[in-house]
């Protein structure tokens, strides 16, 4: 169990410098590693610093914040289902966004579009946990989820309808779908301080997600309080998932799967499960981008889509394995 | 020019054909599509066009802004289109198939018009709607002074070549009525050479890498959309500073009439620029 971190802090490495040297335009690996250090003029140190770059560090940045997120909400929960994409944080981040972007409001001031997703994944949270809460069963825990992620993609597609410019309406796919193509370092910039603050807040959280196991009774028999947890994990999986979905759209599935696959190799120990997810989700969607710009190049296809692809019969697993332990 | 010849020709057998079974010519001609309200504008007699598409009088797309508010909108909608009691609907090919299949349901004559994708299919679409209206003469001087203007403008292969860059990403590649425009002008086109067909996306590295001549990017539209999120990208901002530009208004280049030839001068006057 103990090489389980500089494993995954291995991967995390290799995917990141795969992901530089991937991409459309025909770039040998050594000369655009090269050119990405020493900088200079032409064309190929702008595409590695300036393209290549910033993709890659938002795929590692994002990643983390999803997996970790994931994390931190199945241990509050104790349900394997809870997933910022599924249960509508991340329907709900994009809803903020879009109203940010199309009311002008994202033009004013730059922290504009990160605060306002951050805004709209908090209130999917908080939703979420009054509809749900702890003892909340799969299937309150499912349901809720489906009527926010509706009622936040329906007013997502209104208010994009609604937009004089021409544009917004085919913007639909990339807020459920997500997508790193053509990002810029401000975007890197725009969403680092919200997820280095929230994932601070929830990497704190793992003593407490680990007395939690034993029952809430248990817990704060031992000294944990509940309402200060609960809060925290609000505000760090609002930060991280409101920052990620503001640049790089909803990309659904990565916080489901990867806690998933990597629980049994840290004995089902929510603390450890954590940084375990942030570095696991960092990997899972380095490598998706990867894909995403292998397959179909020329049409930029989805992240989420690939994602779904892969989470989505993950996720009729888990369902089919909790279906029985429901009844 | 010999394949345009063939194309007109073709078109003219068309017409030919289309004309033996035609109609005498329609008095009350309502338009839904922004390309064929243009043509009709142009061509049609006074009090024969009665209706035009809302696209028709929007300056972000239609380059007869001014000249179409002189007509009622319509929203393409079959039930307001039968209650103006037209005797002849023009549509584009891809006009809402329904909207198209119940106009004729309730026996209504549609015109079909294909999107031109070359100069001389905007000749084959200035014959076909011509035709359309029973303004043969009037087609006839209008293609004669689309011949003598572009004529006028035809430039020589200078092998500079230009890319169009819009927002998301989207570009023009071959087999496009841009890409001809491109041509005519004097310039090859950075997507035709990287293989692209039609319209499609552009990676912003492969725009980079490419490194054109000239960089021509869509104006700004009102109302904010991530989709012109990349316009501003650090990258483009550092490739258009080293690289000629130019910003399109588009209603030229969406449309085969003659506007297009307004896109082709500016195209050309960015070339003698460079040179």
């Amino acid at each position: 169990m103990r090489p389980l971190a500089p494993a995954l802090a291995a991967l995390v490495a290799a995917l990141f410098l795969a992901s530089l040297v991937t991409g459309p335009a025909e770039i040998g690996a050594g000369e655009g590693l090269r050119a990405l250090v020493s900088g200079g003029e032409g064309p190929i140190p702008l595409v590695m610093r300036e393209i290549r770059l910033p993709r890659a560090i938002l795929g590692l940045m994002i990643g983390a914040s999803l997996g970790l997120s994931g994390a931190a909400m199945q241990g509050y929960l104790r349900n394997p289902l809870a997933e910022p994409g599924l249960i509508g944080v991340s329907g709900s981040a994009a809803l903020g966004a879009v109203l940010a972007i199309h009311t002008g409001l994202a033009a004013t001031f730059t922290l504009a579009l990160p605060l306002a997703a951050l805004a709209g994944a908090g209130a999917g949270v908080l939703l979420i946990l009054m509809l749900a809460g702890p003892r909340g069963g799969s299937i309150t825990l499912i349901l809720a989820g489906i009527a926010i992620s509706a009622l936040a993609g329906a007013l997502t597609s209104l208010v994009l309808n609604l937009s004089p410019n021409p544009y917004a309406a085919s913007e639909i796919v990339f807020w459920m779908m997500g997508s790193l193509a053509d990002r810029s370092m401000t975007h890197v910039w725009l969403a680092l301080p919200f997820m280095l603050g929230g994932g601070a807040a929830l990497l704190g959280l793992g003593r407490g997600l680990d007395a939690l196991t034993l029952g809430e009774d248990a817990a704060e028999a031992m000294g944990l309080r509940l309402a200060r947890l609960r809060l925290t994990l609000v505000l760090g999986t609002a930060a991280m998932v409101g920052a990620a979905v503001a640049v790089a759209g909803a990309i659904g599935f990565v916080g489901l799967v990867v806690p998933h696959l990597l629980r049994p190799l840290v004995g089902a120990r929510p603390s450890r499960l954590l940084w375990a997810s942030g570095l696991g989700g960092a990997a899972m969607l380095l490598a998706a981008d990867i894909a995403v710009r292998l397959i179909l190049p020329e049409r930029d296809l989805k992240l989420g889509v690939l994602t779904a692809i892969v989470g989505a019969p993950l996720f009729l697993h888990l369902i089919y394995k909790t279906r029985g332990a429901q009844a | 020019m010999r394949l345009s010849r063939l194309i007109s020709l073709g078109a003219a057998l068309a017409l030919a054909g289309a004309a033996a079974l035609a109609e005498p010519a329609p008095r009350r001609v309502v338009s839904i599509n922004l390309c064929t309200d243009q043509l009709a504008m142009m061509l049609a007699a006074p009090g024969q066009l009665v209706s035009v598409s809302p696209l028709a009088a929007d300056p972000h797309s239609s380059a007869m802004a001014g000249a179409a508010r002189a007509f009622p909108a319509n929203h393409g909608r079959a039930e307001e289109i039968y209650l103006l009691k037209p005797d002849l609907v023009l549509a584009g090919r891809y006009s809402s198939r329904a909207t198209v299949g119940m106009l004729r349901r309730v026996g209504l004559r549609v015109a079909l018009f294909d999107t031109a994708t070359s100069l001389a299919d905007t000749r084959a679409r200035i014959a076909q709607m011509a035709r359309a209206l029973g303004r043969e003469e009037a087609g006839a001087a209008l293609i004669a002074d689309f011949d003598a203007r572009l004529a006028m403008l035809a430039a020589p292969e200078s092998g500079r070549r230009a890319a169009l860059y819009h927002p998301n990403g989207y570009t023009l590649g071959g087999g496009t009525l841009a890409d001809d425009i491109l041509r005519a002008g004097g310039f090859g086109n950075v997507a035709r050479d990287l293989g692209q067909r039609g319209g499609g996306t552009l990676a912003l590295e492969q725009l980079v890498m490419a490194a054109p001549d000239l960089l021509i990017r869509a104006q700004p539209l009102p109302g904010a959309s991530r989709s012109e999120d990349v316009m501003a990208h650090p990258a483009l901002e550092r490739l258009a500073a080293a690289t000629a530009g130019l910003r399109i208004t588009s209603p030229d280049w969406i449309c085969g009439t003659p506007h297009v030839l307004g896109a082709v001068a500016t195209v050309a006057r960015a070339r003698e620029a460079l040179e």
